[in-house]
């Protein structure tokens, strides 16, 4: 009997958005990733679709981060070795690479963007998932940077950022020519975001060819703004807004591993327990809570994490009777 | 479905005799649709008004109450399916489990244990909220020896999980701690709401679903109305979709039989897996989750996301911005300044606390705004923030003249030190860097 069922009516969806491309589709990856098509909050099966589940990127730096010890346990033979530590990754599951070109920061090593290109060609031909691309976070610079390893990837389809309110330019340009896709970043306000694909959208990208990522926050520190903007966007999205309707990525590794209830050591705070189960638990839930907003692409780090959270995402992707 | 203004008026005697102290009968209507008038104040108002109107501005979500003083917990009151609509109000209660089988000094320990899951995390306590237990061992007198056993013990509320057997063989035994009863349901639900009736306990009514969960309440709320709604969870995405719309019925329809706080049980079996599961629980309006996982390290996470879901989203969490002193403090003292994001000046005195090096903090007027945001926004920048110490003479109670200002504003740094005419020491990005660069920098000061 389903008098007792309440179903939304919706008028929009989430563009389908796909990452990579084969042989065929002009680029050299043996798998792609899609993501979106949902027209329904998130995990309402009996409301409307949801075609696709949700996605883990694994992050690798070109650098060694310095991270926690914990991650280092599980990295410590790759993690100077940017190609070896993308094949540890997918071999933990990595639905995606996500590279962080750290070392094109002018503090840090102030990489050339031939180097950066030169090593994301590297990686590319070591791995066969889609990769996702991201600067070193010194606007001036990853402007320069972007549109070379843009132009050495042609055809790869990478997702490639951050685009953000005034810089996204010259990365959303370099994106169209040569088929990528750009992940547009916005700081928690739905009018921004909203405003950053209509500006990357007027030079000539349609919708279909933008991730954004709203500002992740970590669990405990500001999780729950991130979580409203999902979901308002996602009503947003669901009601016909064309520019709220494409898929989110959150970073949720680099947040969830700065907050202390991750980090702190056991001795230090014998109260909150063991400190390896904590952090991976952390980042875990960071995941599995935004995941309740409406996200598409999370980005790990801990091999533990990923296993948690694709677990979770798959109990949710099952399509019940009710 | 909410009233319109013109519904409620139809009601009313419209006499504008002004005894509500509204100019005129449509205009107490009016108020009373959006909430900020009662029929009670209508001095005039018929019986059948009073029962048509009572009904349906009625709460959509009834409170119910466990447990008793200090122990108590407060569910449903909730009025909204989006906490960026308004806000949630109660937390969802966390319930963590002991079977009966245990006894003696095991059952002593895992009591002690379930005890200790109190923590502290940025200046507020969080811990669990239910004992749950369960018989397992399937016999009555051992459940109740047991339910006795933690009654005495433990530091929580109850929730006891049996058949009608055990039930009436323990909840007389600890009435008066208000336990949950765990559960009425289609084949015993007589019997159960019976002895919940009897002894003034919450009972939880399980069916199977939707439908047959809305049939069973609608028995049970004919003659008993503290209750709570359990769908009988066998699948993590099959319990989502019924809470969800449980919910949207019982707001949207003013759906009666799902007017009630609901509970929701772990389906998954390794802890870790469980808490996740949970998550999703909590964000979609779980009143009580109920698990087996009673580490530390793995409800830390689960009782912040709590947190966070239920924090208001209409007032940010701030703290009175003024000068915090923290420890035996001198005149050679460091003074840190953060921002009155609650968050982030509870993260700092946590850690100034944790240096064993008494400090001045000095939190300063950012309408609540965390380090970051606050810059983005031109209120922690070079001019307020020399204005605001300066205002607050914290620099005449020290005998040097330097402030440490948080590492991610580092670019400040120069312009700050012209405005204030201070040494400005950018000091770790983290606050949990505080201690080492406390112990690096003030050694002298160690207690
Ligand atoms: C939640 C959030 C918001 C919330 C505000 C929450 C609040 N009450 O402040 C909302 C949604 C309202 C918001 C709004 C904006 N935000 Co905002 N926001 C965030 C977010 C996600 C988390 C911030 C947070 O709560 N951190 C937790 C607190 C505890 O951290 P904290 O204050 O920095 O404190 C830590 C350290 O600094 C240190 N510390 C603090 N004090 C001290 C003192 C000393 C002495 C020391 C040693 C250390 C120390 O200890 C703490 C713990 O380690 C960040 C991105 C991110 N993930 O960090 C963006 C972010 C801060 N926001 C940003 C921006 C731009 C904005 C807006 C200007 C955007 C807009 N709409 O135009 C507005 C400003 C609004 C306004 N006018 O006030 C940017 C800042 C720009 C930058 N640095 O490049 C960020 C970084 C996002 C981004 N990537 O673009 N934001
Ligand atoms: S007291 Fe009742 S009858 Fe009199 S004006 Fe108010 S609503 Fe009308």
């Amino acid at each position: 009997m389903a008098t007792n069922i309440l179903k939304e009516k919706y008028t929009g969806k989430i563009c389908t958005t796909t990452l990579g491309a084969t042989k065929e589709q002009g680029g050299t990856r043996t798998s792609t990733v899609t993501v979106g098509g949902d027209a329904t909050m998130p995990f309402l099966h009996f409301e409307g679709e949801m075609p696709l589940g949700p996605v883990v990127a694994m992050e690798i730096q070109d650098i060694n981060p310095g991270w926690h010890p914990e991650l280092d346990k599980v990295y410590a033979e790759v993690i100077n070795n940017p190609i070896a530590w993308a094949k540890k990754c997918v071999e933990f599951g990595a639905d995606l690479i996500y590279v962080k070109l750290a070392g094109a920061h002018p503090d840090n090593g102030n990489k050339s963007p031939e180097d950066c290109a030169k090593l994301v060609k590297d990686i590319l031909a070591a791995v066969g998932v889609p990769l996702i691309v991201v600067g070193c976070g010194d606007d001036e610079k990853d402007s320069a940077v972007l549109p070379v390893v843009a132009e050495a990837a042609a055809g790869e389809n990478l997702l490639i950022g951050l685009a953000k309110q005034d810089s996204y330019k010259s990365i959303a340009a370099a994106a169209m020519v040569h088929k990528h896709k750009v992940l547009a970043q916005s700081p928690l306000d739905i009018n921004i975001c909203k405003q950053l694909s209509i500006l990357i959208t007027e030079l000539g990208l349609s919708a279909e060819n933008i991730v954004i990522d709203p500002s992740t926050a970590a669990l405990g520190y500001g999780i729950e703004y991130t979580y409203s903007i999902l979901e308002r966007g996602r009503l947003g999205a669901l009601s016909g807004d064309k520019m709220l309707s494409v898929p989110v990525i959150c970073q949720v590794g680099y947040e969830a591993w700065r907050a202390k209830e991750a980090v702190a050591s056991e001795e230090d705070f014998p109260n909150w327990g063991d400190q390896a189960e904590r952090a991976i638990l952390w980042e875990a839930m960071t995941a599995t809570g935004l995941l309740q907003g409406g996200a598409h692409i999370m980005v790990l780090r801990h091999p533990e994490a990923v296993r948690l959270f694709k677990k979770n995402a798959e109990a949710l992707m099952e399509k019940p009777e009710i | 479905m909410a009233l319109t203004g013109l519904d409620i008026f139809k009601q009313l005697p419209k006499t504008n005799c002004k005894d509500c102290g509204s100019p005129t009968c449509l205009a107490f209507a009016m108020a009373m649709a959006n909430g900020k008038a009662s029929l009670d104040m209508c001095p005039h108002a018929s019986e059948a008004a009073k029962e048509f109107l009572g009904s349906a501005t009625a709460p959509p979500v009834r409170t119910v109450k466990v447990g008793v003083g200090e122990q108590e917990i407060v569910m449903g009151d909730e009025t909204v399916l989006f906490r960026h609509d308004k806000t949630f109000y109660h937390p969802t209660a966390i319930a963590v489990q002991i079977s009966d089988t245990l006894s003696g000094a095991e059952l002593d320990a895992k009591i002690a244990k379930v005890n200790g899951l109190v923590m502290d995390r940025v200046g507020q306590k969080i811990a669990i909220d239910l004992v749950a237990v369960t018989n397992c061992s399937g016999n009555a007198a051992t459940f109740k020896a047991a339910v006795e056993a933690v009654a005495a013990k433990a530091n929580f509320a109850l929730l006891l999980v049996g058949d009608v057997a055990a039930l009436e063989a323990a909840v007389p035994a600890v009435a008066a701690k208000k336990p949950l009863i765990h559960a009425a349901t289609a084949e015993n639900w007589e019997k159960v709401v019976a002895l919940a009736k009897a002894n003034n306990c919450p009972v939880v009514v399980k069916g199977n679903g939707l439908d047959d969960t809305a049939a069973l309440v609608e028995k049970v709320a004919a003659q008993y109305k503290e209750l709570v709604i359990d769908f009988g969870n066998t699948s993590q995405s099959k319990t989502l979709g019924e809470m969800v719309n449980a919910r949207r019925l019982a707001i949207k329809k003013k759906f009666r039989p799902f007017g009630y706080p609901m509970l929701a049980c772990t389906q998954a079996t390794e802890a870790r897996e469980e808490i996740l599961e949970a998550a999703t629980y909590v964000a979609k309006y779980a009143s009580i989750v109920c698990l087996k996982a009673d580490e530390k390290a793995q409800l830390l996470p689960l009782m912040a996301w709590r947190m966070n879901i239920y924090t208001d989203p209409q007032k940010p969490m701030a703290v009175e911005a003024k000068v915090y002193e923290i420890g035996d403090v001198g005149p050679d003292c460091p003074v840190y300044v953060c921002t009155n994001f609650a968050l982030t000046y509870f993260a700092v005195e946590g850690e100034v606390v944790g240096s064993k090096i008494p400090g001045y903090i000095v939190a300063v007027d950012t309408d609540g705004s965390s380090v970051l945001t606050a810059w983005a926004a031109g209120k922690f920048v070079a001019e307020p923030i020399a204005e605001f110490v300066e205002k607050t003479g914290i620099m005449g109670k020290v005998n040097h003249k330097s402030i440490v200002i948080p590492g991610y504003v580092a670019i400040i740094s120069g312009k700050l030190k012209e405005k204030s005419g201070l040494d400005v020491i950018v000091g770790p990005q983290e606050a949990a860097g505080i201690p080492a660069f406390a112990k690096a920098r003030y050694p002298q000061l160690m207690k």
